[in-house]
């Protein structure tokens, strides 16, 4: 059974909580337990807490499958790009490189390149992907277009990517916000202090205590 | 005799915490379970509905259950790693005893004899020095069943007065204040009116590492038009797309509630009806709070003044708002006040006791609600009546078949009994679910405590590191290998199902505890034969009370996905929200919709003072400890899932790069974290998420990686919470790893 025409895959990272429920899930999936084919990224750890999770926006041209020199990675009729055929896989690494968005992974011990495939198993068989099944804060979701416009007014989707010259369409859209937001705080200190534009903070919670301790 | 037997590494070598990952028929593709049990998560408050795959007597993963409707399938990465817990090389199997001449510290003993003597020491203790020389400690992860059963085991059996539980380190202050101004301590409101509050205020909460499905109510109502005010020292993942951020400075809540009322009576921003109608002692309250002008409140809290005039217009102009807190103003020995300080803004606006309109605090442990209602906490008594009031003391002592004589007083608070070992009027203690050695401030002294008792027996799955100091660890049953109910943090009764029966010796906490009490040659009143004997016995002795469970069964609960407790008959619906108008309770009798005799609510003058311990030159740097989301509580269970320990691996101390910079520290370096109690080297995380002049540690961890030996035990006066949310230390780096990085794994 196809996945349902209706049901798409949405990324939406202003929701994401870096609680990598979604990786830890993954590893459950019954066609490669253990392993997580998804993981987390920080953006920069050291000035947000801001997280996304990667997993694979099976592209309409997938690059992956264009570098393949032993023509290994297959897209399903429903448009589902797939792990690397054992057989045919000669783990050269090409699509490791090639990819824009850092999805597949070689697995040495295997010598297979191996990749998200939208819980094949599940969706195929009418369920949800493991992880927009359990994501706890709508980070990655599963369901109708139509669903989510509702849902999410403040966001839309976008499936469309532009790496350089080369534009990319995916299967898998990505929430983008619909209103640019001027971000208030990135820095704490900021947040503290009146009209303080981020960096040039005057840091008078910080001198009171170091500055008595001059004294003494 | 609760001296560690042999050095702590003999110990670990045995007894872990190891990592377990997937292997066997948890690893195996194609592997179909013999059934699916569903249940309930054993960690947070939030208790998601999940889905357990058995096969044998293992479990073998997870499926969502989509079906529950609190959380629709969703799960934070313990629930989802949970499963891990069992089939564990740590597990204990049998009974064990203190044998400093075996390599690991315990040799194992038969169960039955381990009762015995268990009974005779109690019996011992109790003839030469009284009842209350023993002492028994609980905890909130216990069903409600099991918390009902200590409590009564305590106070019949052992006619103690000393029993408390670890929900003392969580949500008492709340408890407190929520009985000080509605006369019930329960969440006003179910999680679905977030979904239809236009402002949503969080005062010290990090929802989305701590009750991470909350995170999407919270987020949904903020894409229904709702704005989000976060008031934290740190930027944490709710923060960081909150409409409006509060860097509050650790310790100062009081002080920022009290300017918001002020401000919202100087713009009357006031429901005058409702005020006039369902309150009392708004005119004193108001008189209390003229003085904290925004200025004033800016200067005490660290932020900035156009912030707090925008969070009083937002939240004092709103049409339908939700406001919830947690453990960060809770955790303060003025913890009591800064919850009476929010309730004081939630009468104010009229807000409670309708649709998209509702106040509650975020309960931490899976049965953080049911496992304080029905005894187990020092001054409780079943159905969360008051055990120095003489008619709730009669009642209960009639339901029990004992004279109110009989009935011990209340007793003291878990931290308090440790000073009372110290002062040897306790010799000796049972505990249950509930680690000590990690989660109690000032570690150091929690353990010279223990090492003066003369006896002390452990019930536990897992060698805690407080069972490290047991005469006798007696292997108790994890979340899976038993049934019965816990209430979640909106008051929703729910159904712990069995999916496993207990490996090897190992026993249902209650059947040990009976075991104990038959032993002791008391077992009249402790000869349940299941959870759901004890559930009809609780339900008769909860009838009438505020936290009345009489018309809940487990048939019920399974048919409703949940029952909001309070439920007076088994025709009821059960009550979701609390204080609609026309609602009735036992107390108000009609007059009102609150639990007072005149059915209203209480405002609470709220005053300010600084946390017990202030910065000073010496120890110029504010220390606030919290939780990671892939850990849970002492780490007992969460330390020994591998995925959980690779996810967070160490504790690292947040440190902002202005901070830093003073010390000369750099990301990765290795920290000394000083303070009056104790030290506790770290590797910094250098962010500029977190107040310059505060640092944040995560508490999960044990030993010589525990912030808790730095951490203070000053307590609340009113709810004895201790202040883990603000000390003061200081920093100094380090140029050499600390010893243990070589000597122990990360988890250990």
């Amino acid at each position: 059974m196809p996945v349902h025409d209706q049901m798409e895959f949405f990324i939406d990272p202003s929701r994401c909580i870096g609680c990598q429920a979604c990786v830890q899930a993954c590893g459950e999936c019954d066609t490669h337990k253990g392993v997580p084919m998804i993981h987390l990224e920080y953006v920069d750890r050291g000035h947000s807490t801001q997280t996304v999770p990667v997993v694979c926006m099976h592209c309409d041209s997938p690059t992956c499958a264009e570098v393949c020199p032993a023509d290994a990675i297959k897209k399903t009729a429903d448009g589902v790009v797939q792990t690397a055929r054992k057989p045919r896989c000669v783990a050269c690494n090409n699509c490791v490189l090639a990819c824009p968005f850092g999805v597949p992974k070689m697995m040495t011990d295997f010598e297979l390149m191996m990749k998200c495939d939208m819980c094949y198993d599940r969706t195929s068989a009418g369920k949800k992907p493991m992880c927009a099944t359990v994501c706890p804060s709508g980070a990655l979701f599963f369901g109708t277009r139509e669903r989510i416009e509702t849902m999410r007014p403040r966001g839309t989707p976008v499936n469309q990517f532009q790496f350089g010259t080369q534009t990319i369409t995916t299967k898998v859209s990505m929430m983008v916000p619909k209103y640019a937001a001027r971000i208030e705080h990135i820095d704490v200190a900021a947040a503290m202090n009146e009209g303080s534009g981020g960096k040039s903070i005057s840091l008078n919670i910080l001198t009171a205590v170091y500055n008595a301790k001059d004294e003494a | 005799m609760a001296i560690e037997p042999v050095p702590e590494l003999q110990i670990i070598d045995r007894f872990g915490p190891h990592r377990l990952y997937s292997k066997g028929a948890r690893l195996e593709s194609g592997s179909e379970p013999d059934r699916l049990v569903q249940t309930h998560c054993c960690f947070c408050g939030m208790q998601c509905g999940i889905q357990l795959k058995v096969k044998g007597n293992e479990v073998i993963g997870f499926e969502p259950w989509e079906e529950f409707p609190f959380n629709k399938g969703m799960l934070c990465p313990k629930g989802v790693k949970r499963y891990l817990q069992g089939s564990h090389p740590d597990r204990l199997l049998t009974a064990y005893q203190r044998d400093p001449d075996s390599p690991n510290g315990f040799r194992t003993l038969p169960y039955d004899q381990a009762i015995k003597r268990v009974a005779a020491e109690i019996d011992r203790i109790q003839k030469a020095h009284g009842p209350d020389s023993f002492a028994v400690l609980g905890g909130a992860s216990l069903t409600t069943e099991k918390a009902y059963l200590l409590g009564k085991f305590a106070r019949v059996c052992l006619r103690t007065s000393n029993i408390d539980y670890n929900g003392r380190l969580c949500m008492v202050s709340a408890a407190a204040a929520n009985k000080k101004a509605f006369g019930v301590d329960r969440a006003a409101n179910p999680w679905d009116d977030i979904l239809k509050a236009k402002v949503i205020w969080i005062s010290g909460s990090n929802v989305a590492e701590c009750f991470p499905i909350l995170t999407d109510y919270i987020w949904q109502a903020r894409e229904n038009g709702a704005r989000v005010i976060v008031v934290d020292p740190r930027i944490t993942p709710i923060a960081r797309t909150c409409d409006l951020f509060l860097p509050v400075k650790p310790g100062r809540d009081i002080a920022l509630f009290n300017g918001i009322l002020n401000l919202m009576i100087e713009n009357n921003w006031l429901d005058h009806d409702f005020i006039q109608q369902h309150t009392v002692g708004f005119e004193q309250t108001a008189e209390h709070v003229r003085e904290w002008t925004p200025r004033k409140t800016a200067e005490v809290t660290g932020i900035a003044e156009r912030s707090i005039r925008q969070a009083a217009e937002w939240w004092g102009t709103a049409s339908s708002s939700f406001l919830m807190h947690a453990r960060g103003i809770e955790h303060h020995t003025h913890g009591v006040q800064n919850c009476l300080g929010a309730i004081n803004i939630v009468l104010a606006s009229g807000r409670i006791g309708r649709e998209g309109c509702g106040y509650g605090t975020i309960t931490g442990q899976g049965n953080g609600q049911g496992g304080r209602e029905h005894g187990q906490k020092c001054d409780q008594l079943p159905g969360a009546r008051d055990i120095e009031n003489p008619s709730h003391r009669a009642h209960m002592a009639q339901f029990w078949g004992i004279t109110p004589e009989e009935l011990p007083r209340a007793g003291v608070d878990a931290y308090e009994m440790f000073r009372r070992i110290g002062r040897g009027e306790i010799k000796g203690m049972l505990s249950i679910c509930f680690n000590p050695m990690v989660s109690l401030p000032d570690t150091t002294f929690v353990k010279w405590m223990l090492e003066r008792l003369e006896f002390f027996v452990v019930i536990d799955f897992f060698m805690s590191e407080t069972s490290r100091h047991a005469d006798i660890v007696l292997p108790g049953s994890l979340h899976e290998e038993d049934e019965g109910t816990v209430t979640s943090a909106e008051g929703r009764v729910i159904k712990i199902n069995k999916a496993i029966d207990c490996p090897g010796d190992a026993r249902q906490d209650w059947r040990i505890i009976q075991d104990i009490a038959k032993a002791l040659g008391r077992e009249r009143g402790f000869t349940f034969g299941s959870p759901n004997e004890i559930f009809q016995e609780l339900r008769g002795a909860s009838a009438g009370g505020i936290a009345d469970y009489s018309g809940i069964t487990y048939e019920k609960i399974e048919q409703n996905m949940g029952v909001f407790w309070p439920c007076p008959s088994e025709d009821h619906p059960g009550t979701p929200r609390l204080f609609e108008k026309g609602s009735w309770n036992p107390i108000a009798k009609g007059a009102g919709p609150y639990y007072f005799p005149d059915g209203r609510a209480r405002f609470n003058v709220a005053p300010y003072s600084p946390p017990a311990e202030d910065v000073d030159v010496d120890f110029p740097v504010i220390l606030t400890t919290g939780r990671v989301v892939s850990q849970f509580l002492s780490g007992n269970q969460t330390r020994r899932i591998g995925p959980l320990v690779d996810q967070t691996p160490e504790p690292v101390i947040e440190i902002h790069p202005l901070l830093a910079e003073k010390h000369g520290i750099e990301d990765g370096d290795w920290v000394r974290i000083e303070s009056r109690r104790s030290v506790c080297t770290l590797q910094a995380r250098i962010v500029t998420t977190i107040r310059p002049d505060t640092v944040f540690v995560p508490y999960h961890w044990a030993g010589r990686k525990s912030i808790n030996q730095v951490t203070i035990a000053a307590q609340d006066p009113i709810s004895k919470i201790p202040e883990y949310k603000v000390c003061a230390v200081r920093l100094i780096r380090q140029y050499d790893p600390p010893d243990y990085l070589k000597e122990l794994e990360p988890q250990q």
